[in-house]
């Protein structure tokens, strides 16, 4: 009772329930993850199952019934009679798990290269950010697609369908650590020569001691912020490969699979396909971001 | 306190020829283009027992000399003796073997404890990576530490920002204490805390001294604090020890011209004295230790300089009463 009543009356708090837009932004997030997390109880039909697909129901608009049971497609089908608002909350499902696991894979590797740059220092800090400094030379999307493709051209091709996902979540993963490793390493900097990392080398503590039990519990709400933010970023960058045809495959539609199956009727009359998986991308995405760019506001003492 | 003469004391820690050189950078290729010389050939030796003060002004290099001391910093040359081992080229697992014995208090109260640990856990963590204490047993050391400090032992499981900085200070104090250790380089302990508060410290320190037998290099730049609480004090210029006396003897006759000056910008507490007493003003700045002068480092400031102090330097010698000093004029 009294921990909660402390965590209402904290600053974060305040801030939090003094902005309505990242009310709002909390609100949808919820709403969303709650769609995504409890698919198989919410959707009327299963996407992954095409026994359950009748080709006749195809391109039906929204809220029109089936033709064979009578319920209705809240969002309409697409041109295999696969129920759209079924598809999303599942596409939903597959975008938000890469998104969360491409940003962990970032995160962990951005945060040990990060730290171990900052405190080694010297040459292993040479080399560390000057590989950090080439990749980011590129665009993002572009490093994800040259590890798809090779990662893809690794895999036997009767397990690229199930094996996509993952190398989805690599690609990103591979292609985002930099933020999170110039950030951290920049915090280290500071942090290192901080008396208490003194006091624990005094003490006799190990290097690795040093840097995962002191200095990186105390670099860590930039890594908060980051993470967040990298979250929407995740999901964009799942949907851009996607909808280019290198991320998932149509047996297993993410959000920007969707869309890229949409865009095919759009000129046709067909909207419903692309519309409302794309609102719900640029639902979530703009939800995430709004959530981090507040908690990058309401944890920098500087801006208070 | 004050350190018995005639009884010779055995000497715990032995510092020869130290010195603690980093070199500058610059350019494209980071081509060393000199060395700040931050510690210059500094010798002294600390008794077991005695407080020693170590004083000088901002960036003499007195806390790089206790930071090498303690391995903190890397020597460039020089020995650092204790326990007939020489710290200063101990290999990493002696070495860690060895800093129970060595600790330190640190100045900055607010930096020195990690903001994300609690109170127990900063003060057991010495006791976790070298001692034998476990459990039960680990926790009644760190209340029993506490206790010593001064403080209540329910602290244990709060938070340093949750402390004053004289509280933090103690809390910095049971730490180094957890090991019992028998050499404490306490690097301007007081320099951060308020005026209030630096006496209640300075006195914790001496009667934790007197009650363990604790050794202290006590590094500091208030010179009426040093006198206080050291039995020896050390007065160090740009990187070198001018002046190593017992404390009556340095502060009632100083005889290096340094010294002089220094103990001339002490306030007395007494306005009458005070405006009757002779100020010794210096001229100019600390010189860089990247490029010090020849010859005597303090000649470019000082009032009784000649033609040999630019050509020759002083050499450490040791005076009829005992003290040591580095001027070609002191007798």
């Amino acid at each position: 009772m009294n921990a909660m009543r402390r965590a209402w009356e904290s600053d974060l708090s305040y801030s939090f329930r003094h902005s309505p837009i990242t009310v709002l932004a909390a609100f949808m997030v919820i709403v969303l993850f709650a769609g995504a997390i409890l698919a198989p109880l919410i959707a009327p039909y299963s996407p992954f199952d095409p026994a359950t697909l009748n080709l006749m129901n195809g391109f039906t608009p929204p809220m029109t019934p089936n033709t064979f049971t009578g319920e209705t497609f809240w969002l309409g089908t697409d041109d295999q009679g696969r129920d759209m608002f079924s598809a999303i909350l599942y596409g939903m499902r597959i975008s938000l798990f890469v998104g969360f696991a491409a940003v962990l894979l970032a995160l962990v590797l951005g945060v040990v290269a990060g730290l171990v740059a900052g405190y080694a220092g010297g040459w292993v800090d040479t080399i560390i950010m000057r590989i950090a400094d080439v990749q980011l030379t590129f665009p993002s999307i572009l490093v994800a697609m040259l590890i798809f493709g090779i990662a893809k051209g690794l895999t036997p091709p009767d397990m690229r369908d199930q094996m996509a996902i993952w190398v989805l979540i690599v690609s990103i993963g591979l292609s985002d650590w930099v933020q999170f490793a110039r950030v951290v390493r920049g915090a280290t900097l500071v942090e290192r020569n901080r008396e208490y990392v003194q006091a624990a080398r005094l003490i006799g503590r190990s290097r690795s001691a040093i840097m995962f039990r002191h200095v990186l519990p105390n670099v860590t709400s930039p890594v908060l912020v980051i993470a967040t933010i990298g979250l929407a970023l995740a999901i964009i960058a799942e949907a851009t490969l996607s909808f280019l045809g290198v991320g998932a495959p149509p047996t297993q539609p993410s959000l920007g699979t969707l869309i890229r199956i949409g865009q095919g009727y759009l000129f046709s009359g067909e909207w419903w396909i692309l519309f409302f998986p794309a609102v719900t991308l640029l639902v979530l995405a703009l939800s995430v971001n709004l959530l981090g760019d507040w908690l990058r506001e309401a944890l920098n003492p500087r801006l208070r | 306190m004050s350190f018995d003469h005639a009884q010779p004391r055995e000497t715990l820690v032995s510092v020869s020829g130290l010195s603690v050189h980093f070199p500058i950078y610059a350019g494209l290729i980071r081509r060393q283009v000199g060395t700040v010389r931050a510690v210059d050939g500094v010798t002294f030796d600390v008794a077991r027992g005695e407080t020693l003060g170590l004083v000088g002004e901002s960036g003499c290099g007195k806390s790089t000399t206790g930071r090498a001391i303690l391995r903190l910093v890397e020597a460039t040359s020089g020995k650092i003796l204790m326990a007939g081992q020489d710290i200063a080229s101990l290999g990493a697992e002696p070495l860690r073997r060895m800093r129970p014995r060595m600790q330190m208090i640190f100045q900055d109260p607010h930096a020195s404890l990690n903001p994300r640990m609690t109170v127990g856990s900063i003060i057991a963590e010495p006791l976790t990576e070298h001692g034998t204490l476990r459990g039960r047993a680990r926790q009644r050391r760190v209340e029993e530490l506490l206790d010593a400090v001064g403080l209540n032992p329910d602290f244990a499981n709060r938070y340093p920002h949750e402390f004053s900085g004289g509280q933090r200070q103690r809390i910095g104090i049971a730490r180094a204490l957890a090991l019992d250790p028998d050499f404490i380089v306490c690097d301007e302990p007081i320099a951060a805390l308020d005026v209030s508060i630096q006496a209640q410290v300075v006195n914790l320190l001496e009667e934790l001294q007197e009650r363990l037998g604790l050794t202290y290099l006590f590094i500091s730049h208030d010179l009426s604090m040093v006198r206080h609480i050291a039995d020896r004090v050390a007065v160090m210029y740009l990187g070198k020890i001018i002046e190593l006396a017992t404390r009556d003897a340095l502060y009632d006759a100083p005889k290096h011209p340094y010294t002089q000056a220094l103990l001339s910008a002490v306030p007395i507490p007494n306005p009458r004295v005070e405006a009757t007493r002779r100020h010794i003003i210096l001229k100019g700045d600390v010189p860089s230790p990247a490029n010090p002068p020849s010859g005597c480092r303090f000649r470019t400031r000082c009032p009784i300089a000649e033609a040999r102090c630019a050509a020759e330097e002083p050499a450490w010698r040791k005076l009829e009463d005992g003290r040591h000093v580095a001027c070609h004029f002191a007798t």
